[in-house]
């Protein structure tokens, strides 16, 4: 077993041998290097044949026609072209937009954009679990609401909203339905002839693909119609100008397609592995799960151990990389956004860590991550003023302190 | 982010961790923070007749900076007058642990706990 073990699949995932290999053959002279919008010659239909390919595999993952799939540089480009471009297209229907306060950045910020553009928009709390209540939902809704983005499944906790509710919801009333699929796609089966979603944010490197890539399902049935944001050479109908980067769709396309075939299997031996990690780190005192147990991917455990800052607990676990919704690991001493909207206290929000899981994690792997956890959270604790305070039974919340 | 080889070294090898009654009035406790904040430093000294911290002891809740901030300055702090103890500025801790500057509030965390264990010893006289 090699240290430090890889534990933050949620962040990015090695790309797997066979779509490396792959996307090397799309690079050299000797290579599939040639332009896919050269149509006067081979070189070009070559590499137009390897993107029609790519983005046939790319929509059989999640059932849907090649030609609803629409290119980007990564999810964050598809949701900002997603929101931003719907907006913008039907901006006279209304300028009201709902999301979600546990969104990603590319969302949210997306959002704040139109806001200063002269949008409204509606920031759902989600409950205690992580989850939407749909009639929180529905109560958000207006007349002049144009479009709802909501994620499939969240970065942090891992917790998946249920689209085919909501999809009907919006469709009934006309509203575009927008959902960031970055972490659920090859985790969770898609089925787009079941779900009324009118645009999905995909990404590669979430799942064994290469960085730099994404895409963008936007539906031809009923049509969805957007404002590009990249304007040139008129490439993915329109939709998104710049010359397709053949060796990329291709490791997109191969990624997806392994994911089809391997999906059931992985997730079986993921959700073996999690729960063997859960079960031993829920023995130590005051741990607390932080979204949906249920409702969630196997892939991930967001846990918070209490007082124990997570940014210390980070360096204690040198030989385990994982993240930490913890303020100090950015420049503001801000906890987690996504903690704090499920009503986690500062505290708890502060020491947590989030363990995501993929392909390569192995059973040793989990069993090393337990034994280094218990014994580094027990001497973290015998440093931890808090630790002392609530062991002699004083209640830490009742104590004024001073912010600083 | 890359930390210090001092920085881990008190990391890993805390000075003087643990608790003093706080009730004794030779010792001075000094807790500043907040958990909200992600950083709660305790510091207890224990101060002679004459003036002179013989003891120190920390227990600090916070990031690797933090707790380093807070062992370093026990280490400063024992044999110190009061006096003495309550000059040490936060840019000396910061300096001595190479502090990144996001890293800097928990330097000044630790100068506020001397201040403020110099002040709950003086209190009680």
């Amino acid at each position: 077993m090699k240290t430090p073990i890889y534990f933050d699949y949620s962040a990015t995932t090695p790309v797997d041998k066979r779509v490396a290999t792959k996307m090397c053959d799309c690079l050299t002279i000797e290579g599939n290097f040639g332009n896919p919008a050269s149509s006067s010659h081979e070189f070009g239909w070559k590499a137009e044949d390897a993107v029609d390919e790519a983005r046939k595999n790319v929509a059989e993952l999640i059932n849907a026609n090649p030609k609803e799939i629409v290119f980007t540089s990564g999810a964050t480009e598809s949701d900002n072209l997603a929101i931003k471009g719907i907006a913008h297209f039907y901006h006279k229907r209304g300028k009201h937009i709902v999301t979600c306060k546990t969104e990603h950045k590319a969302v949210l910020d997306s959002c704040r954009q139109l806001e200063r553009e002269g949008y409204e928009v509606t920031y759902l709390d989600p409950e205690d679990n992580g989850l939407i209540d749909l009639d929180k939902l529905k109560a958000a809704l207006r007349d002049d609401t144009i479009l709802v983005s909501i994620m499939h499944v969240n970065n942090e906790i891992g917790v998946i909203q249920d689209i085919k509710a909501i999809g009907e919801i919006t469709r009934e009333r006309k509203i575009m339905f927008h959902v960031d699929a970055a972490q659920s796609a090859g985790k969770v089966p898609i089925d787009m002839d079941e779900l009324k979603v009118d645009l999905m944010s995909f990404s590669a490197h979430k799942i064994y693909g290469p960085k730099g890539i994404g895409a963008l399902y936007v539906s031809r049935k009923p049509r969805v119609r957007l404002e590009a944001q990249m304007h040139g050479g008129g490439h993915e109908r329109g939709m998104r100008s710049g010359t397709l980067a053949t060796h990329q769709i291709v490791g997109m396309g191969e990624a997806f397609r392994l994911a089809k075939e391997e999906m059931a299997a992985d997730n079986e031996r993921i959700r073996m592995l999690r729960d063997r990690l859960l079960k031993g780190l829920d023995v130590i005192e005051e741990t607390y799960i932080n979204g949906d147990i249920d409702q969630r991917i196997p892939h991930n455990l967001n846990i918070s151990f209490n007082y124990v800052e997570g940014e210390s607990l980070i360096m204690a676990l040198k030989e385990l990389a994982v993240s930490s919704g913890s303020a100090c690991t950015s420049a503001s001493l801000e906890p987690s956004y996504v903690l704090r909207a499920l009503g986690r206290n500062d505290e708890l929000a502060h020491s947590s860590i989030r363990f995501s899981l993929g392909r390569y994690t192995t059973e040793e792997e989990i069993d090393f991550a337990i034994e280094k956890i218990n014994d580094n959270i027990g001497k973290l604790r015998e440093l931890s003023p808090l630790w002392e305070m609530f062991k002699d039974g004083i209640d830490i919340s009742a104590i004024e302190w001073a912010a600083h | 982010m890359a930390y210090s080889e001092k920085v881990i070294d008190h990391y890993e090898n805390p000075r003087n961790v643990g608790s003093m009654d706080k009730d004794e009035t030779n010792i001075g406790t000094g807790m500043v923070g907040a958990p909200a904040c992600g950083d709660v430093m305790r510091l207890q000294i224990k101060v002679s007749d004459d003036g002179v911290i013989e003891d120190a002891k920390f227990k600090t809740y916070g990031c690797g900076s933090a707790i380093a901030s807070s062992s370093l300055l026990t280490e400063w702090v024992k044999g110190k007058t009061l006096d003495e103890a309550g000059m040490i500025k936060n840019t000396e801790i910061a300096a001595e642990l190479e502090l990144p500057p996001v890293k800097i509030h928990c330097s000044v965390l630790a100068e506020d706990a001397i201040k403020a264990a110099i002040e709950d010893y003086k209190s009680k006289k």
